[in-house]
């Protein structure tokens, strides 16, 4: 191992978390070598379609003007899907600034992996990291395919499988149930005919959440965004969902493509690209550690990810930013033990990143044992309420009311509604109680 | 569409060797084989006539799903080489 490989920071990872944290490393001065499994950075990162607005600025200011963007969101519609029909509830505001904007993973990664290597970040791309090196337990570098780079600090921003984290007994393995298996498929369509399809101008973007469909009853989630010339249509299911039930996610994808409400919208498009990924979705009590002597763990590989609200980008780069600021203290410092990388787990615990996952805490808990109700059974009542509501065949409004509420009842167990609004309160209790 | 249309719009540059790597003799005794079934490349195949688990590794998306979802945990999973595998266009 020669002095000329030995670096400040390695962070392993280009994508939101990694970068963020290398840029901010690289901008206060120090040495950092980013390191990407890729053959650019972006290459093997997949989401759903978004990155936010006020979370990318505190990374990359002039973001706006300069990254590659494909739309700026206007509205959010959340789609409630029956077997054919659908309910919709929509939020737009073209007024206000964008909160968020649909982008292409392998051109904006790749974005804003330039930005971080005019900043001063070694990038070394197309390289695996095999393990970490540690001496007397504390990590000092990397070994990777070629050669060994050492480090004061190693940052793991290896994503949601994050071998390395494993390696070092920071976090344990994944169970099933805490991972969501997504795919997606990305369908090219003309500008203007989105823009007709989606009621939206320009540059303009439209969010699809979608409930239901195929996925009753699983604890699962559609989405759709638009991107400039295509539309992303995807979902993600619960592992242990697909397990018990021994289904492919890509079936289920198909089915959802084919629902009525979702079908016109992407009728006429060809299939660009079709990608798979993992979403962690144990929440907050599964984050692993994220610490130890000369280590630190952010972004996914954190399992830093807020189902609920569909965020994980940005999670990724704040916590990829504060796990920087520790490591510029501790350069200060020139201590590199766990007891001043703690100032990273106090960072996060004081930011929205850990507040929010503490929030909803018990919100998967609850979806796995209530999901025939909450994603099933009520979803099925809300288009079931509207059916009624809208259907105009004679018989009397009050008569339709009685018959509506005796089939509510009737459907599902006294008991168990009783046990539903009960999960319902303690979730609403668990998100709400003051800490 | 099926799956095989889908994957041909993924851009691979596949290894020689596979960096998936079961345990066939797990394999065997495995009651449920749930990677044949989840997998979202249909990347594993059991062959019943010679009781071994076939690895399509080249059209791994690489997404992981089968190492924890692989009752048996015996499933030897593996970032290919940095040159290798999966690159999304449009991730």
């Amino acid at each position: 191992m020669t002095e000329n490989k030995k670096t400040d920071v390695i962070v392993v990872g280009a994508g939101p978390a990694g970068i963020s944290c290398a840029i901010t490393i690289a901008r206060a001065g120090k040495k950092v070598v980013l390191i990407e499994r890729g053959s650019f950075a972006g290459s093997k990162n997949v989401f759903g379609g978004a990155i936010y607005t006020q979370p990318t600025k505190e990374i990359f200011p002039d973001f706006e003007t300069s990254a590659p963007l494909e739309r700026r969101n206007v509205e959010h519609k959340f789609a409630i899907l029956g077997e054919d029909d659908s309910t919709v509830v929509s939020y737009k505001n073209k007024t206000e600034t964008a909160g968020s904007y649909t982008v292409i993973r392998a051109k904006f990664d790749r974005w804003m992996a330039e930005e971080a290597k005019k900043a001063g970040v070694y990038l070394v791309e197309k390289t695996v990291v095999k393990e970490l090196l540690t001496e007397n337990s504390k990590v000092t570098g990397v070994r990777t395919e070629l050669e060994d780079y050492c480090a004061d600090i190693v940052i793991l921003a290896d994503g949601v499988n994050s071998l390395l984290a494993k390696q070092i007994g920071l976090r344990e393995d994944i169970q099933p149930k805490d991972v969501a298996l997504s795919v997606k498929e990305v369908i090219k369509l003309d500008k203007n005919i989105i823009n007709d399809r989606f009621n939206i101008s320009d540059d303009e973007g439209c969010i699809y959440e979608i409930f239901g469909g195929p996925m009753l009853g699983m604890l699962g989630l559609g989405f759709m965004y638009t991107n400039r010339n295509s539309i992303t249509i995807g979902l993600g299911i619960t592992l242990s969902e697909l397990v018990e039930r021994g289904i492919r996610p890509y079936d289920m994808l198909e089915e959802l493509k084919k629902h009525p409400t979702i079908a016109p919208l992407i009728k006429g498009g060809e299939l660009e690209e079709y990608s798979a990924h993992l979403i962690p979705e144990g929440g907050y009590n599964k984050v692993p550690k994220l610490f130890a002597d000369g280590v630190m763990i952010a972004g996914d590989a954190a399992m830093l990810v807020n189902n609920l609200h569909w965020e994980g980008t940005n999670l990724a780069m704040i916590s990829g930013k504060l796990a920087a600021e520790t490591a510029l203290e501790a350069l200060n410092k020139n201590d590199f033990s766990a007891k001043t990388l703690r100032l990273y787990e106090e960072k996060l615990k004081n930011s929205f990143v850990m507040k929010d996952l503490k929030t909803y805490k018990d919100l998967m808990d609850i979806a796995h044992k209530k999901s025939d109700a909450f994603l099933d059974y009520y979803l099925r009542t809300v288009n079931g309420f509207f059916k009624m509501f809208t259907s105009v065949d004679s018989v009397p409004k009050r008569q339709k009311y009685y018959n509506f509420v005796g089939t509510f009842f009737k459907e599902r167990k006294f008991m168990n509604i009783i046990s539903d609004i009960w999960h319902g309160i303690r979730l609403l209790w668990s998100i709400l109680k003051w800490y | 569409m099926v799956l095989e249309d889908k994957l041909f719009t993924v851009k691979y540059t596949p290894d020689t060797v596979s960096h998936l790597t079961p345990d066939n003799e797990m394999c065997k005794i495995c009651t449920n084989r749930i990677c044949t079934k989840i997998c979202p490349a249909n990347v594993y195949e059991w062959d019943e006539t010679h009781q071994k688990l076939i690895v399509n590794f080249e059209n791994c998306l690489e997404c992981g799903a089968c190492r924890i979802a692989c009752v048996k945990q015996s499933l030897k999973w593996e970032y290919p080489k940095g040159t290798k595998g999966v690159t999304f266009k449009l991730g």
